[in-house]
């Protein structure tokens, strides 16, 4: 059961889970604010769109083609 | 850090792994390279609200006893650093491979097209939102509707109801004709019929579409044409996917030939490039049936076992015949191109509407002006709807192919190894 943080919130998720589903156990599944501010959240789930991008530990990372690992820092662009 | 390797595979689906399987009873060194944390491509995609079927399992268990097999997960290809090397990054640091002989089994992905409300968050993609669900997505107790076309539909349809969704409507826009038709024929192909046997669900209607997204801050509603009349349902989740186009970038890239849509491979599975192969969806769609057989005859012919591949040529005749009627019965209905309005956003990263890109003449015209397909994704999701609506040949590749960090593309400047 990894324990990371969302946006600063501790979340604790089972095993294999990715970061585009731990968005939606954790808040409200959005990832991003979109050029003309739009809140958008994964898309195709499978790595092509990069809606789901977000910062993991501090690099833009696909929140879809990432497993949350114990300790990682998540954080969604407001 | 840099590597060597006899075969390099892109792409560790049911292909990919099919294909790595096949070459290593030679003994030659194989390098397996996914962009997913685990193997199993699309149809395979484990986690933890997945359940993977006992083939799968056992292929990756088969796999992981050949020693002569090097998997690198979470890794992707940004870009050609030098004849028969590619320049890799993975969540910790880039690097190159030399190869001699290279497989892309790089499978398809979802053909997204723009409709009202498609931004708003709660709209997926129809396979899009399987794979969420298998990665771990809550889907219990939410109402669902799924749109689009094709059998992706269904599976998609049974993996969120397993996990406790209602799912409401799945809209086809195919006609009853062309379905039954499929269905009708699915008896040649036994374990295919099985399958879709059991995903049959009474909440699907043919001949119906998605013209709407609805809501405000997130989705709350949908509104359908379903057999001629337009009705709405107020739902959580649209997940909506329009049927699935081969990845060709990479391969076009390489300098391998395209043939409608897909990678231009012979009986060998050999593309237009010496020593350089390609199997499962990225050379067309048709199945995991089919990218499994494929990826075999690819491997055994990429290490020269000429007569393995051989005998292999009538099972994939047989798949082959899957695909076409498949193909055949979910050819998507010109009213989908009329979908988006003027304002609704067609590139999605740089927010560019479809008003902005009506009256341009090609893509690079449209994308000078725009900027439509300058973004992160790199028109992979606006370049195949906009050569679907407008018929627009989308952009050649460039690399850097996926967004990459500076350290990694400081690599390119090392010498490539020997
Ligand atoms: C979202 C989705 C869900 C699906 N669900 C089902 C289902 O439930 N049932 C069914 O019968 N069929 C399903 N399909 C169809 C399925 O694609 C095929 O049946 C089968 O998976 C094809 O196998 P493949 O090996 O050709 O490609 P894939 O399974 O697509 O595998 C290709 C792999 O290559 C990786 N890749 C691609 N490009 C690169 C790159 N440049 N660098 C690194 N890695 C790369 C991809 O991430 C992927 O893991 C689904 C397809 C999609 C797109
Ligand atoms: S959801 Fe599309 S890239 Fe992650």
């Amino acid at each position: 059961m990894p324990e990371m943080f969302l946006d600063g919130r501790p979340l604790s998720v089972a095993n294999g889970t990715s970061v585009a589903a731990a968005l939606a156990l954790g808040a409200d599944g959005c990832s991003r604010t979109s050029v003309s501010g739009q809140r958008r959240a994964p898309l195709c789930g499978m790595g092509t769109c990069q809606e789901c991008r977000v910062l993991i530990d501090g690099r833009r990372r696909l929140a879809c083609q990432t497993l949350c690992l114990d300790g990682m820092q998540v954080q969604t662009r407001p | 850090m840099n590597e060597a390797t006899d075969l390099l595979i892109i792409g560790a689906g049911p292909a990919g792994m099919a294909a790595a399987l096949a070459a290593a009873s030679s003994g030659v060194h194989i390098v397996l390279l996914d962009d997913n944390p685990l193997p199993g491509g699309q149809i395979w995609r484990d986690g933890p609200q997945a359940s993977l079927p006992s083939a799968a399992r056992h292929l990756r268990d088969q796999l992981r006893n050949c020693a002569n097999v090097r998997c690198h997960a979470g890794t992707r290809v940004i870009a050609c650093a030098a004849d028969k090397t590619l320049l890799v990054e993975d969540a910790e640091r880039g690097w190159q491979i030399r190869y001699e002989r290279l497989i892309l089994c790089t499978g398809a992905r979802e053909l997204l097209l723009p409709f009202p409300g498609w931004t708003l968050p709660g709209v997926t993609g129809a396979g899009g939102l399987q794979a969420l669900i298998k990665g771990g997505l809550p889907v219990r107790g939410e109402r669902l509707v799924i749109a689009g076309s094709g059998p992706l539909l269904l599976a998609s349809a049974a993996t969120a109801k397993h996990q406790g969704a209602q799912v409401l409507r799945i809209a086809e826009q195919a006609r009853f004709g062309a379905v039954a038709g499929f269905a009708g024929q699915l008896p040649r192909w036994p374990g295919k019929f099985f399958q879709s046997f059991s995903l049959f669900d009474s909440h699907y209607r043919t001949n119906t579409h998605v013209v709407e997204a609805l809501g405000r801050e997130r989705l709350e509603g949908v509104r359908l044409q379903q057999q001629g009349q337009t009705i709405e349902l107020a739902c959580d989740r649209l997940a909506c996917g329009f049927g699935l186009i081969p990845n060709t970038q990479l391969g076009q890239a390489l300098g391998c030939a395209v043939e409608g849509q897909a990678l231009a491979v012979d009986a060998w599975q050999a593309t237009t490039r010496h020593d350089h192969y390609a199997a499962g969806e990225c050379t067309g769609f048709g199945g995991s049936e089919l990218a499994l057989v494929e990826g075999a005859i690819a491997g055994h012919a990429a290490v020269g076992n000429s007569a393995a591949a051989q005998q292999l040529w009538l099972r994939r005749a047989r798949w082959q015949g899957f695909a076409r009627a498949l193909n055949t019965a979910f050819a998507l209905d010109p009213r989908l191109k009329s979908l988006a309005r003027g304002d609704t956003l067609v590139c999605r990263c740089e927010d560019v509407p479809y008003g902005e890109l009506v009256g341009h003449e090609n893509w690079r015209e449209a994308k000078l002006a725009s900027r439509c397909g300058m973004g992160a994704c790199q028109g992979r999701v606006c370049g195949a709807a906009l050569e679907h609506l407008f018929g627009w040949t989308p952009p050649a590749p460039r690399p850097p192919f996926s967004p990459a960090r500076i350290e990694t593309l400081l690599e390119l400047e090392e010498t490539p190894p020997s």
